[in-house]
């Protein structure tokens, strides 16, 4: 699904692209987390990416930073799905969250929050989605055990 | 939730709709508040369902994780199987034989049948026409029976392989398809004979749940209710996967974006999903259904039991799983419900590190608020019904 280096080179052009890479064709733009909001609002507004897919994120435990969140979004336009990555230390992960760029956000950001623990700051209602508002731990991140005592 | 109150007290009281409520099909709970018979807030409460499969698909192979995509979305579990697929094929970068890819498409369409039946038969009941479901239920039936054949399970598959299919289908298979896709576009002017146009039905549906365009594409809503809110955009014509692309079918479109024009979208797309049958069923190539890729596909049982070759990559495959090379893939799928998307990320080892399902009824559960808000109380009914979601696929 490649045609992402024009919108690399946008966002390089700001400081916004740390890395790029192309994959089985497909291409993965890392931003740098503090800036994820600005990153989004540009591809949002100036690239045509109307539609945010899905959020998500992978522990890379014990590596450091640990997490890596996954925003796959896309654009009708051009016809391109583009996924943006932040890493996020595992110390008190925090990132600001996308809703006030793609409301379809809130329970992705929501769901991330609950299985990997991840904080996203100024989300509207950051609750826990899937396993019960009292329940203890993260379920996805690589050291919560499958089955027994956590 | 703050509500305005007057000196009887407060004005709107708070409805608990769910999660055991037989129009939820399945465990939804919504939080409704209600002026009168006016919904004035909704809030879905989702997560009863939660049964941890991406965390369960991080300690299968990758073989052993198909069995888990059926029960994702347990009405269109070939939709499932083909995402995964798809998306570890596309790590492996495997070439798929025509005859395989073929046979994926007319599955794939007649699991979208299966999927818009048991979705119209509800939807109908839901809002009081209780012999649709019955007909409809009746050529569901011949669709499963069609599984069984194929897989041997009525519903929960697993007949996709990484690298092609399970097994040749038997004999007498395709006769059976063919005479499933014969009836069924009269079957279909049955069903539309009972809805279409009955006064009833176009009362309960038209002008309701209404939502745009933008609405529904900024709460990430996808599949049948972009298309009924008047957006031409289906993944197997955007970007075609299994040779989508060779094969001729529209893309229905409606306007209105209400609940009547999302039931015109389904049904058209189920006569378009027979034509594909049709076409596949026409042009069937001959030859191998798996890829030639012998470190991931098993071997034939005669070959294993003669060469020693494939006897080890048997042992290989069967102990320890094939590796994938390190990387991410994502691949999306036009399922019945919209945008079905598998993230697969690998580290290079026999499991998946990593496998976030997108389902679709979740991104179009978070629009229902704006679906039902503002409208009345017994709308909610057709609403939801026209959203078209599977718990399973929400909560995974």
């Amino acid at each position: 699904m490649g045609e992402a280096g024009p919108v690399k080179a946008v966002l390089e052009s700001v400081g916004l692209a740390v890395e790029a890479r192309e994959h089985r064709r497909q291409w993965s733009l890392w931003v740098p987390a503090e800036r994820i909001v600005e990153a989004c609002r540009l591809l949002k507004q100036d690239q045509g990416y109307r539609r945010l897919s899905f959020v998500t994120a992978v522990d890379w435990y014990p590596v450091e930073p640990r997490f890596e969140v996954v925003y796959s979004i896309h654009s009708l336009e051009r016809n391109d799905w583009l996924r943006v990555k932040c890493r996020v230390s595992g110390e008190n992960p925090e990132i600001d969250s996308v809703t006030g760029v793609w409301g379809a956000a809130g329970w992705y950001e929501r769901e991330v929050f609950d299985l990997f623990g991840i904080r996203f700051r100024h989300h509207p209602d950051l609750r826990r989605i899937m396993m019960p508002q009292d329940w203890q731990g993260h379920p996805l991140r690589k050291d919560y055990p499958l089955s027994g005592a956590r | 939730m703050a509500s305005e109150t007057t000196a009887e007290g407060p004005r709107t009281m708070v409805l608990n709709m769910g999660p055991q409520h037989p129009s939820t099909h399945g465990v939804l709970r919504l939080v409704l508040e209600l002026d009168g018979e006016t919904v004035v807030k909704a809030q879905p409460d989702i997560g009863y369902l939660h049964t941890g499969i991406e965390k369960t698909a991080e300690v299968k192979t990758y073989a052993q994780a198909i069995t888990l995509t059926d029960r994702v979305d347990y009405l269109c579990p070939m939709m499932g199987n083909l995402g995964f697929c798809l998306a570890v094929e596309g790590l492996l970068a495997l070439e798929i034989p025509p005859k395989a890819q073929w046979m994926r498409v007319m599955l794939a369409e007649l699991t979208r049948l299966n999927s818009h039946l048991v979705w119209l038969g509800t939807h109908a009941i839901d809002i009081g026409a209780m012999s649709v479901f019955l007909y409809c239920f009746r050529e569901r039936e011949e669709i499963l029976r069609l599984f069984e054949m194929v897989s041997g399970q009525r519903m929960m598959t697993t007949y996709l392989r990484i690298g092609g299919l399970a097994l040749e289908p038997p004999l007498g298979f395709f006769e059976r398809v063919r005479k499933l896709a014969d009836i069924l576009p009269e079957r279909i002017d049955e069903y539309e004979n009972l809805l279409t146009e009955n006064p009833i039905w176009k009362e309960r549906t038209q002008g309701v749940g209404r939502i745009s365009l933008e609405d529904a594409l900024e709460h990430g809503m996808t599949g049948p209710i972009l298309r009924g809110s008047g957006l031409q955009w289906d993944i197997r014509k955007a970007k075609p996967y299994s040779s989508y692309d060779r094969f001729d079918f529209d893309v229905p479109v409606r306007a209105g974006g209400d609940v009547y024009a999302r039931y015109q979208v389904r049904v058209e797309e189920m006569r378009q999903s027979v034509r594909i049958v049709q076409q596949a069923l026409d042009g069937m190539p001959e030859g191998a259904i798996q890829a030639d890729a012998p470190h991931v596909v098993l071997p034939e049982r005669e070959k294993m039991k003669t060469q020693m070759e494939a006897l080890i990559y048997h042992f290989k495959i069967v102990t320890e799983g094939f590796r994938v090379p390190a990387g991410d893939f994502s691949q999306s799928v036009e399922s019945p419900r919209g945008e079905l998307a598998y993230y697969v990320v690998s580290d290079g080892g026999p499991k998946p590190y990593r496998c976030f399902i997108r389902g679709p009824s979740f991104g179009n559960l978070q629009g229902l608020p704006k679906l039902v808000e503002g409208g009345l109380l017994a709308d909610v009914i057709s609403s939801m019904g026209s959203i078209d979601f599977v718990l399973g696929d929400t909560d995974r």
